[in-house]
């Protein structure tokens, strides 16, 4: 009796922490670019260092990219699936293509390689994604999807204006 | 009206030990199936792209329809005012929870994808019998809890009124519960088997035997830990009473679907194919569901044996009740699937996609582990509520003879309540 | 932790305006033309396609009419077609292999005469695989093609209990190296889409194109538009929706069944 009452307190604080601590950490990493750069100094984990994409810049400002990307995938996802619209600027495949990191034999590496771009962040912030149950996670030849690079050129105006619609449905 | 007194269990014999041990054994096994039924993708099971839904789901659907029933004494007690079954109230509120959550625990277990609950739980699809379930569900085990609140509370336990309309809600919401379980094969379209509105009411019949069945089983164990007689010799024949009528009642709807579905022409190969030349499902249906699993118990209780055995018979009884559950529930689930879909009525079809063919399914050892732990999970939190709370009834202390001290004139009294 | 499947509908009102807005961005930049080869791989449009960034609309309803005097029995190329467009292949375990499309064999008991049907998700008007979905994943697109959105699929089956036609398929497997146009992942239920990626970039069905080489049994179009050319058959073949009994009104029709 005493004892089953206590076993059942210590799972609960258990999965309470486990439900808990790595959002947390998630949360912080992705709270900024100054908390990014303050763990860098700080030298605790080693923060992630993931590899440039090709070109000059992300079809947003990097900044911004960083906080929002799966917000503007959600997004992105129930538009082409559900309403059939079919801009190619925020594809996955895209983001695959740019951000193909090559392995030990000079071939695009998959997910399942710790060096993967999406991975080495996602490794770090504890963040599981789903995309690439289903999505391959390597460049595909016959794609043409992804935009070149010379056209994202994001100017200002677009990247505020997403940034504010994004805020709206954060609430 | 005497105060009626309520326990927890306490007991820490051997036995209960290892019966309790073996529910957490069974349950880390089918703990392991799942997870390696998901690391490896279902084609470790026994389920198929023509079977898709298999021994898990005979389990799931089981146990969700037993846990509606196990709530009818709770109902009968308040619902019908019927105070000789009101001891045993509370505990049939906690058996339904506890089969309720085991059964369902089974079914998200077994999803592609258990790892998006979270999915299930905030998207819905209004039309879809599958997502009222989820409310059913969820709002079953709230209902059941506040009603378990309003009869173990000091002060609410008093106000009638607010105890009476819990009940009534309770009761109301299960019949609804199980008319939705029974409408997810009732609804389907497509497969000339179950289509039809007989599934509801037999689904309602059958979780009246089954829910009854668990619950005297629970009464029956727990008085073997409590060294007391909680099922009196006045609560067998009530209960064997009550288990007759569902029985037959299930009988007959069960004959009804099938003789509705043998006069209409386009079903009546399906109904061939489970009540004659599908190999294992006439077996199980004849042999399990009808013989072994409602003819028989209901000869045993018909014809009860001297008093002091009758508490074995019941016990045996129940058990036979709940074996035909599972083979109604296989024939149900996997008979249907098991016969081809009629796309071209009128040609002898083939294809490489099994057009045409009988379905075969065999369950896997995985499958098979994982449906009982639904049973052991439910156990194990009923096990846990037992000792937490008072949820037993006070029952009559046994001698040494394990006979029952029961006082004449309290049987004739409770009679008369009732 | 946290996952990116999480089902939140609540953005969906302004997220169309948004990403129309980028989509519209996106387009003064790259040239109309540039944008349809981004999807089709170079072959030819067979009819005019919307624009991108404009959503599919119930001015359409796409849907299949499959002439079974041109249809041979020998012949599998739409299936093949299919297999190659969408990347489904054999597991090596015939009853777990997903099937996308399937040959049918159909025999008549009185004369023994044999004939070959393809079938295929029928793309039904009233989906009893949309009706049951618990989660919303089996959905209808506007323009009437039914598809599975993976991203909220549980894998539960039902739509596969539901389905008359047995048209859909559960990954029973992990899968590698997917198809960009159609990502494909082990726990979830797929199904013809009827090339929507195709269909969007003004293409006919992988099968379509396929079949037009062989028997040209399978025709595509627009059933709303008169003027399609399977409007224009339907006219003039008699044709069947499978199982009309039961209501559900397939996209998907056969001529020359009886
Ligand atoms: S054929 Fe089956 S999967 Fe396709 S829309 Fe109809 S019910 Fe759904
Ligand atoms: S398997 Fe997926 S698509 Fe089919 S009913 Fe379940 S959630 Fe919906």
């Amino acid at each position: 009796m005493r004892f089953l009452s206590k076993l059942l307190v210590a799972v609960l604080l258990l999965v309470g922490a486990a439900i808990t601590l790595p959002g947390g950490s998630a949360g912080s990493v992705l709270g900024g670019s100054t908390a990014w750069a303050a763990d860098e100094g700080a030298g605790r984990t080693p923060v992630p260092h993931p590899a440039h994409g090709k070109g000059d810049h992300c079809v947003m400002p990097t900044e911004f990219m960083r906080r929002n990307h799966m917000l503007m995938m959600y997004a992105h996802r129930q538009d082409v699936l559900v309403e059939g619209i079919r801009t190619t600027k925020f594809n996955i495949s895209g983001c695959v293509n740019c951000h193909a990191v090559k392995g030990e034999d000079g071939q695009p590496v998959s997910f399942d390689d710790p060096k993967h771009f999406c991975r080495t962040c996602h490794t770090y912030a504890a963040v599981q994604i789903d995309c690439f149950e289903c999505h391959n996670s390597k460049p595909q030849a016959s794609d043409k999807s992804a935009a070149k690079s010379d056209d994202l050129g994001a100017d200002g105006a677009d990247a505020a204006k997403m940034a504010a619609f994004l805020r709206e449905t954060k609430k | 009206m005497a105060q009626i007194k309520f326990q927890q269990l306490t007991s820490a014999s051997p036995t209960f030990w290892m019966l309790v041990l073996a529910h957490v054994v069974i349950v880390a096994a089918g703990l392991s199936a799942a997870l390696y039924m998901e690391t490896n993708g279902h084609h470790v099971t026994g389920m198929t792209n023509q079977i898709v839904w298999g021994t898990p789901h005979v389990f799931a659907v089981f146990l969700i329809v037993s846990a509606s029933g196990a709530l009818n004494v709770a109902s009968v007690s308040s619902v019908f005012s019927r105070l000789a079954y009101k001891p045993f109230a509370r505990l049939s509120g906690i058996l339904a929870i506890s089969l309720l959550a085991g059964g369902l625990a089974v079914l998200v277990l077994d999803l592609g994808r258990p790892d998006r609950l979270l999915v299930a739980m905030t998207t819905y699809n209004f039309r879809s019998i599958f997502a009222w379930n989820i409310y059913l569900y969820t709002g079953f085990m709230a209902i059941v809890l506040a009603y378990l609140f309003s009869m173990m509370d000091r002060r609410v336990s008093k106000m009638t009124a607010v105890n009476k309309t819990l009940g009534w809600t309770a009761f109301s919401w299960r019949l609804i519960l199980t008319t939705g379980t029974g409408s997810i094969f009732g609804f389907l379209v497509a497969r000339d088997a179950v289509y039809g509105g007989v599934m509801a009411p037999l689904f309602i019949a059958s979780s009246l035997v089954y829910g009854l069945a668990f619950t005297v089983l629970v009464l029956l164990m727990m008085s073997i830990e409590t060294h007391e007689t909680l099922c009196t010799r006045e609560m067998i024949s009530k209960f064997r009473g009550l288990l007759i009528i569902f029985s037959l009642t299930v009988l007959f709807l069960t004959a009804i679907l099938h003789v509705s579905k043998i006069y209409a022409a386009p079903t009546r190969a399906v109904e061939a194919f489970i009540l004659r030349d599908g190999g294992v499902y006439p077996l199980l249906f004849w042999g399990g569901q009808v013989f072994l699993g409602n003819i028989l118990p209901l000869l045993m209780l018909g014809y009860m044996p001297r008093a002091h055995s009758k508490r074995n018979t019941l016990g045996l009884a129940s058990i036979l009740f709940l074996v035909g559950g599972l083979a109604q529930m296989y024939v149900v689930i996997l008979g249907t699937q098991a016969f081809p879909l009629n796309i071209f009525p009128g040609y002898e079809v083939s294809s490489t996609f099994g057009d045409g063919a009988f379905n075969p399914y065999s369950p896997s050892l995985p499958e098979i582990l994982l449906g009982l732990s639904g049973i052991s999970i439910a156990m194990l939190i009923a096990t846990a509520a037992f000792r937490l709370l008072p949820f037993l009834p006070h029952g009559v202390p046994v001698d040494a003879h394990g006979v029952a001290q029961e006082p004449e004139e309290e049987v004739a009294e409770a009679g008369a309540a009732a | 932790m946290s996952s990116c499947s999480g089902g939140d509908e609540k953005a969906g009102m302004d997220r169309r305006g948004l990403l129309q807005s980028a989509g519209a961005f996106a387009a003064t930049i790259l040239a109309p033309g540039v944008t349809l080869y981004a999807f089709g791989g170079g072959e030819a449009e067979a009819f005019q396609a919307r624009p991108p960034e404009e959503p599919a609309s119930s001015r359409q309803r796409w849907g299949l009419l499959i002439d079974l005097n041109k249809c041979s029995t020998g012949c599998n190329a739409c299936v093949t077609a299919c297999k190659d467009y969408n990347g489904w292949q054999d597991t090596g375990r015939a009853d777990i292999d997903p099937q996308w499309i399937r040959k049918v064999t159909l025999k008549d008991p009185q004369t023994g005469v044999e004939r070959s049907a393809p079938v295929m998700c029928q793309h039904c008007a009233s989906p009893p695989c949309v009706d049951v979905c618990p989660t919303g994943a089996s959905m209808k697109r506007a323009d009437g093609i039914v598809l599975v959105n993976k991203h909220v699929c549980i894998g539960c089956r039902y739509c596969m209990m539901a389905c008359p036609y047995k048209a859909r398929s559960f990954i029973h497997e992990d899968e590698s190296d997917q198809k960009v146009n159609n990502p494909s992942g082990k726990g979830t239920v797929e199904g013809c889409t009827l090339c929507v990626d195709r269909i969007d970039a003004g293409q006919r069905p992988a099968c379509v194109e396929a079949c037009a080489k062989e028997g040209g049994a399978l025709i595509f179009g627009d059933l709303k538009d008169p003027q399609s050319e399977i409007s224009q058959a339907l006219r003039k073949l008699p044709s069947k929706k499978l199982r009309a009994d039961l209501g559900v009104d397939p996209g998907v029709q056969y001529a020359n069944l009886t």
